[in-house]
């Protein structure tokens, strides 16, 4: 199976080990993984801040990097909820509607695509808070959310749950925004930050060790704020427990 | 162009296309017994329900229970009070009221509720500005939920109609719940059936 | 008018750590509350997807609906007027008061009239008016606005709310029992209900079929108003119409739930005519209403039934209190309403939210309000309201991410500097992120550089 890696702009400049986990993951599993490699970014910060039209030349180059991929994963999702859900700074061409339809989140590829059951490499012998960040939540819906009466399901728990010895601890309030939020996290600096250490307060408080999310920017944020704070708490990308990462 | 039928054009012109009005069900199928329920939902809203055996004197116990009345105003047959309420009376004349006595129209299972309009208060205000209220109701009046609630005729015929859920209440200081708040202090539920004729 | 700097104000509030826990636990609870309520009912997320159909049919045949409202309205005795904008309301409301003689008004809880601004144009006029809500009058008492739809006074801690009450009803400044400030509070009020001239309240829902309107509290406050003196008046929006009774179930089940958690207010009140020897009015109010109508992407707002869940739900919300929003709608909501009244002076609000998702979730009728917020922002933004810094910043960053040599020459930059990134990549976000956070460690390489070294390019 071919798969194009798209590689959010700032995991390529600040977390190249998630970019790392997730090529090799994918290649553990059996894919053919090529990466476009003047590819830069998915346009969200610009479409997010009101600037669409400044998001078109990112949104172009994107397309014209991923063209003709059956299956474009990142491991980002914002990132992805931004390319399925909101990529309307260009005018919406067949080719551009196949691409915006063929890109995944890297949990829902994992799950829906390939159907991993197992991942026999993979241990993380510690307590664990799972993160899912709003975008993967309730944009690609990847987990049942809080708020609705609906049945429950979470991609990233089945997956996570197939490592060997892990543990997991629920906080007060599983789903709440942790306040990243792209650039409101320096536009409304106060209340990002207080967002932000509630948030790993919660975890801390319900036990947790390491926090893994899908989302390296919310995982940026918390430890932002979890390091001020001293707390303790490592932070890890759900590419790289699935990946064998020991710690 | 006066303001309205400026308004009326205004509207028409920004009106998005039609939208189908959606049927909706009475969502009735499976609901636990109405008696029972009305109970509970009364009890979890702050209202007290009261049970009276067949051939006790309602005034008495109402009596019983609010001993430094000095006022009792009834707007029902089976209680004489200290004073009837008359649709002659003012609003402003129940002020002094320390116990109001009214029968309910119907009440509602799901939310604890007592339906109650201007034929059963007679004076509006009774329910208002009396210090606690007392409804009489027979059982057989309680329907299960509101989807049947809505479809009573007695909110086709009445000027004024109330869903009354409990006493009032208020929880805007800090959080704290307080019942009473510039309504009734106290809502008192009795078991009484309708004289049937 | 002036620009509301919505981080700004949240700055003054999230400083106050009493406030600020008390606000958010409380509302946070509210919201678990109505997590209980709501899983408690089988048919929860059927009844949310009614109550928007409801809406959106309604809506989309608003007039013939206003018109059937007002011929039964009339037929049942009741004076209908209609108000283009915030001043006819006013001036309608005083002409029916001056011309009876009254001079002191009751009223129960409206944001219309709040919207309005019409306490302050009544008072100027000479007619004394009193907010009967427990929370509307501590805001009106310490003139301040409401911060939250349903729980006015909900920022202020029972010290604040006995600051206010021993300058205005005379209790004890050292009294902060809720108790004894309600009871207060009942006794202070009681004369004003008793001897007012006329009562006016809002209207949660108006139904076309029976040219009656809803109004639901737990005090019972609207009804002290309404039945007491001899006049009432209702404002109405244009956009509170339901076309029948059968209707109301959907509504009633969903409002209170969604609002306290609990089943249904204390008090749910249907006037429909006036009394023997009484009097009734009803002003329908457009204010802006039919323009939000024509816009495609936002008239979905006006579906809002006014229960308050998306604040509660809000993480930004909660931290910052309404005030924080400078309008008389606060929170979501507020951020997708308060721009269609001034564009200029609420451009903030939709950028105080991290596009969670949280508040549509909740919202009882579907308003898809993250989805409007996005939409603000680039209405916002094309109509120069946004700062200069960022307007430039996004230029620069669309041109730079738009072309590969560009982004890898910036990562490059990032790579070397340790403390510092260029500001055409994210506006210079370590001045404010490094106040409270921690900077990520920067790596060796990026990915892109160690892809190159590590693997075979095909």
């Amino acid at each position: 199976m071919k798969v194009a890696l798209f590689i959010p702009c700032f995991i390529d400049a600040f977390f190249p080990d998630v970019g790392k986990a997730t090529l090799e993951l994918l290649e553990r599993l059996g894919c053919e993984v090529i990466f476009p490699l003047d590819q830069t970014c998915c346009g969200q910060p610009m479409g997010n801040s009101g600037c669409e039209s400044d998001a078109a030349a990112a949104e172009n180059l994107f397309v014209e990097n991923f063209s003709g991929y059956e299956y474009i994963v990142a491991p980002g999702g914002s990132c992805v909820h931004h390319v399925r859900d909101k990529f309307t700074a260009i005018p919406q061409t067949a080719d551009v509607k196949a691409v915006r339809a063929n890109t995944y989140e890297l949990v829902e590829f994992l799950h829906d695509v390939l159907q991993v059951k197992d991942f026999p490499w993979a241990e993380f012998p510690h307590k664990v808070g799972l993160h899912n960040s709003c975008g993967t939540l309730r944009g690609l819906r990847t987990a049942s959310m809080s708020e609705i009466n609906e049945p429950y399901f979470s991609k990233p728990m089945t997956l996570l749950k197939q490592v060997k010895d892990i543990e997991f601890v629920t906080p007060s309030r599983p789903d709440e925004c942790c306040g990243f939020g792209g650039t409101f996290c320096v536009g409304e600096e106060p209340i990002s930050a207080r967002m932000g250490y509630d948030k790993v307060r919660d975890h801390r408080q319900a036990g947790a060790d390491y926090i893994v999310s899908a989302d390296s920017s919310c995982l940026m944020h918390q430890k932002g704020c979890s390091d001020r704070m001293q707390l303790g708490l490592k932070f890890i990308h759900i590419a790289q427990i699935l990946n064998g990462a020991r710690s | 162009m006066n303001g309205r039928d400026e308004i009326l054009e205004k509207v028409r012109n920004a009106q998005p296309k039609g939208c189908a009005l959606p049927e909706v069900p009475m969502f009735d199928s499976g609901l636990p017994p109405a008696l029972q329920t009305f109970k509970d939902a009364l009890a979890k809203i702050g209202g007290e329900w009261v049970h009276a055996a067949d051939d006790q004197d309602i005034e008495a116990l109402i009596r019983s229970r609010h001993v430094m009345a000095k006022v009792i105003c009834s707007a029902v047959p089976e209680v004489a009070g200290t004073r009837r309420v008359v649709a002659a009376m003012t609003q402003r004349q129940m002020d002094d009221v320390d116990v109001g006595v009214v029968r309910a129209g119907f009440a509602v299972a799901e939310t604890g509720s007592i339906w109650l309009s201007e034929e059963q208060y007679q004076i509006n205000a009774l329910g208002y500005l009396s210090q606690h209220l007392v409804v009489l109701l027979d059982p057989a009046d309680i329907v299960g939920n509101l989807h049947h609630a809505y479809r009573h005729r007695g909110f086709f015929e009445a000027g004024y109609a109330v869903l009354v859920s409990g006493p009032s209440a208020t929880a805007d200081i800090e959080g704290v719940l307080i019942r009473g708040a510039q309504g009734v202090r106290t809502l008192t539920v009795i078991p009484v059936a309708r004289e049937r004729r | 008018m002036k620009r509301v700097d919505h981080a700004k104000l949240s700055k003054e509030f999230i400083v106050q750590e009493k406030h600020v826990q008390f606000h958010d636990k409380r509302l946070w609870d509210l919201r678990t509350a109505r997590d209980v309520a709501a899983f408690g009912i089988p048919e929860w997320e059927e009844l949310r997807s009614l109550a928007s159909a409801i809406k959106e049919h309604t809506l989309s045949n608003l007039a013939d609906y206003l018109q059937e409202f007002e011929r039964n309205a009339i037929r049942n005795g009741v004076v209908v007027h209609w108000a283009r904008d915030a001043d006819e309301h006013n001036r309608i409301v005083h002409e029916i008061l001056s011309s009876r003689g009254a001079k002191s008004l009751v009223k129960s809880k409206s944001m219309l009239t709040e919207e309005c601004e019409m306490r302050p144009y009544l008072e100027a006029r000479g007619i004394a008016v009193l907010e009967t809500d427990l929370g509307e009058q501590i805001q009106q008492f310490d003139d301040q606005l409401p911060s939250h739809i349903v729980l006015p006074a909900v920022h202020k801690l029972a010290t604040d709310v006995a600051e206010v009450f021993s300058r205005t009803i005379g209790t004890d400044p050292e009294n902060s029992d809720p108790y004894y400030l309600a009871e207060a509070q009942r006794q202070a009020t009681r004369p004003h209900f008793l001897n007012a001239d006329a009562g006016m309240t809002g209207c949660n829902f108006a139904v076309a079929k029976t040219g009656g309107i809803t109004v639901c509290t737990n005090e019972g406050n609207a009804d002290l108003c309404a039945n007491v003196p001899p006049l009432h008046i209702a404002s109405i929006g244009i956009e509170k119409l339901v076309p029948k009774l059968e209707h109301l179930a959907v509504y009633i089940r969903l409002l209170s739930r969604s609002a306290l958690g609990s089943p249904i207010t204390q008090y749910t009140s249907h006037f429909r005519a006036p009394r023997k020897g009484g009097e009734m009015h009803f002003i329908l109010v457009d204010n802006g209403r039919s323009e939000r109508l024509a816009m495609d992407d936002f008239w979905r707002s006006l579906k809002c039934i006014r229960c308050g869940a998306c604040m509660n739900t809000c993480p930004v919300y909660r931290r910052s209190s309404g005030l924080s929003y400078g309008g008389v709608y606060a929170g979501p909501i507020g951020a997708i309403i308060n721009p269609t009244f001034d564009l200029k002076k609420y451009s903030s609000l939709p950028f105080a939210s991290t596009l969670c998702g949280s508040c549509g979730n909740v919202c009882p009728v579907k308003i898809n309000i993250h989805e409007q917020l996005y939409k603000w922002r680039q209405v916002i933004a094309q109509n120069h309201e946004l700062s200069f810094v960022k307007k430039e910043s996004m230029k620069v960053a669309g041109t730079v991410l738009g072309n590969p040599q560009s982004y890898r020459a910036a990562i490059a930059v990032v790579n070397k500097a340790t403390s510092s990134l260029p500001r055409a990549f994210i506006y210079n976000p370590f001045n404010a992120w490094g106040k409270q956070r921690e900077v990520p460690d920067p790596p060796k390489s990026s990915f892109r550089q160690w892809y190159l070294k590590n693997r075979k390019v095909k």
